[in-house]
């Protein structure tokens, strides 16, 4: 979204100007991202929440799984600020842990997603032999219904990546894989219409002339031009994992129960919903504000990337 | 447009078989075994006995043609037969459930009108919400309405449905007072029959949570979409001249630019189906309606592959279908788009 008028503050000024040669492009776009106040405050709210889950545990030491039941259902007090659970663990040291997994998995899924994106699309736009059949897939993709059949993939591979790797890097293994093989599409298809655009361009026309290899002119020439699509897939590649991960949790075909994630904390309280209505706040919460702020994020680095805009 | 019609039908054939081979070999892998639940004191070979009566002893490219058979050939042709008495039902069996060993398109067509009521209701009623708040947020850009109407759809975009279904249960279930007109249950009664008014009352009660929460996520990207599209074209210049002939503003902006902008807004529409089935599943489990999504995890977490398949090969069908009308309706309603 363009909404934010750009403010005169964030271009160059006059004597900045005299040292661009020095100045790297990518100091412009962080100069119009502090511009998008949403993003900023996205950024930070994000930088909050990963700070929080993995360096938290740290602070608070309580263990997620130690079971008091004598404290449990508790509502917040000092000794527990988030309340505790119908078990008696505590629901703060529960949060970083289901939110160590659920960033996780949407980074690392998103990882996988931007992967395999990145060389189809690459391969598609660069290799005309190979485009007609890269993108049919692509379509073919498209028209798979995702929730339904990542729904039967997490059935069916369960037992067998659990009984290999142990059943919480089984599943992890398993749902970022399914994630991943879900949610490339998007991206492949805007790399292609970009590496189809920068064929065209006279510096790689340039290269080629002085016999450049495919492989080369790939790393060298093509990918750092497309790196700006791709980072905007990239941020809101974590929010699609993240929401995805939580709405598998939810369905009980996610993690297993005593292995928390948000989304998982957010299915296990909603049997609690009518007793203690504020334990299904800090899972959902949790959730919708980091994707609020990855998608904030998303929007800032899109206007920020866009030339046409930066150089207002 | 004929020609291109035809084609694309055409080309939607191959689509939905190499999906189709994609969902059953994918669920041939189910490690559920259907006589697993029975009991323990049934001999082998009858146990084998009834694996082949289910159609399990034969090779899997057999069992795949045979089920493809079965989904666009004998389904529909027993359906035609029970309605016209001149066409004799097909000599082969139904396709089976293995949970409840009850046909399983008898019990998805039992299932497909609660979900068509709630999630057809819901996007019927979020598309009317969204396309006024996206034609005055565009025609008053920068406005407090457009600023809070994109926050709002940003909020829409970022809180999952599983969450804000939640939400909803809490406010206006379990914290509002049970007497209040503003309490709605949180349970949809499948068995409620209208036949008075007061049951018609009872019945869109119980249809206001889901269908708030369903229509928030279209009312969410709609929106943005007309806004954009409104956007794109105040600024051309059939606007200015339509102003300077001295049109009123509300002719211009309802007549001229509005009907150019619903022309890529139609299509996200049609587009926006099947994936609004989708989501339909979460919603569905969240608010206990015994719809087609509840009917799909039911069938995973108790290993019925039949239904499994036949569901979510309606599913792509839908998805398959939807894509086909927003290219068709995309050509209908722009005279520039020209395919062939």
């Amino acid at each position: 979204m363009t909404d934010t008028s750009p403010a005169p503050g964030a271009a160059p000024s006059i004597d900045a100007r005299d040292d661009a040669v020095a100045r790297n492009q990518w100091w412009d776009v962080w100069d119009q991202f502090k511009t998008h106040k949403g993003a900023v405050m996205g950024a930070c709210f994000f930088i909050f929440i990963v700070l929080a889950v993995y360096v938290g545990p740290w602070i608070w030491s309580i263990d997620p799984t130690y079971i008091d039941v004598r404290a449990r259902n508790q509502g917040p007090t000092w000794a527990h600020p988030f309340g505790t659970d119908q078990l008696g663990r505590d629901m703060l040291a529960r949060m970083m842990a289901g939110g160590q997994t659920s960033i996780s998995v949407g980074l690392t899924a998103m990882g996988l997603a931007l992967f395999l994106g990145t060389l189809v699309g690459v391969l598609a736009g660069y290799f005309k032999r190979i485009d007609g059949i890269l993108m049919r897939l692509t379509d073919l993709f498209l028209a798979l219904p995702l929730l339904p059949l990542l729904l039967v993939m997490v059935m069916l591979f369960r037992q067998p990546l659990s009984a290999s790797f142990g059943p919480e890097t089984g599943i992890f293994i398993l749902i970022v894989i399914a994630i991943g093989i879900t949610s490339w599409m998007p991206t492949a298809r805007i790399v292609r219409g970009d590496v189809l655009a920068l064929k065209e361009r006279e510096f790689v026309l340039a290269a080629r002339s002085i016999g450049t290899r495919p492989g080369k002119m790939i790393l060298r020439h093509v990918l750092p031009n497309v790196m700006s699509p791709i980072m905007v897939s990239a941020t809101l590649g974590i929010a699609t994992a993240i929401i995805t991960e939580s709405a598998l949790s939810f369905l009980g075909l996610g993690f297993p129960p005593d292995f928390p994630t948000w989304g998982r904390l957010l299915f296990d309280a909603t049997d609690f919903m009518q007793q203690h209505p504020q334990r299904v706040m800090w899972p959902g919460l949790a959730i919708s504000l980091t994707v609020l702020s990855v998608n904030y994020m998303g929007d800032g680095l899109r206007d920020a990337l866009d030339p046409r805009i930066r150089g207002l | 447009m004929l020609t291109y019609t035809i084609r694309r039908l055409l080309t939607a054939i191959p689509t939905l078989i190499f999906i189709s081979l994609i969902i059953f070999l994918l669920l041939d892998m189910a490690p559920g075994d259907p006589t697993a639940q029975l009991p323990l004191t049934i001999p082998p070979e009858v146990r084998e006995q009834i694996r082949q009566s289910l159609g399990l002893g034969e090779p899997v490219h057999i069992r795949y043609l045979l089920w493809l058979k079965q989904m666009v050939w004998s389904e529909p042709v027993y359906y035609l037969s029970q309605s016209v008495d001149w066409i004799s039902a097909p000599d082969e069996a139904r396709l089976i459930s293995w949970q409840t060993r009850a046909p399983v398109m008898d019990t998805i067509l039992e299932r497909l009108p609660q979900t068509l009521m709630v999630v057809g209701l819901a996007y019927v009623v979020g598309v009317l919400i969204a396309l006024p708040i996206g034609i005055i947020s565009a025609y008053k850009q920068y406005s407090v309405f457009d600023q809070a109407g994109t926050f709002v759809s940003m909020i829409g975009f970022s809180i999952p449905p599983f969450f804000s279904g939640v939400l909803m249960i809490i406010l206006f279930t379990v914290m509002m007072p049970n007497d209040s007109f503003w309490w709605f249950p949180s349970i949809y009664d499948t068995t409620l029959v209208i036949d008075s008014w007061e049951n018609f009352g009872k019945q869109v009660r119980q249809m206001v949570l889901p269908v708030m929460v369903l229509a928030l996520q279209t009312t969410a990207q709609i929106s943005r979409f007309m806004r954009a599209s409104m956007l794109d074209n105040l600024n051309q210049d059939y606007v200015r001249t339509a102003r300077a002939k001295g049109m009123t503003e509300s002719v211009v902006v309802m007549k001229h630019v509005l009907r150019n902008s619903m022309i890529p807004v139609v299509t996200v529409i049609a587009l926006g189906i099947p994936a609004i089935f989708g989501g339909a599943i979460i919603t569905e489990q969240i608010f206990k309606v015994n719809g087609i999504g509840q009917l799909l995890i039911v069938s995973i977490q108790a290993s019925d592959v039949p239904m499994v398949q036949t569901l979510t090969f309606i599913f792509a069908i839908l998805i398959v279908f939807f894509n086909l009308i927003a290219d068709i309706l995309y050509g209908i309603l722009d005279p520039r788009i020209r395919y062939d």
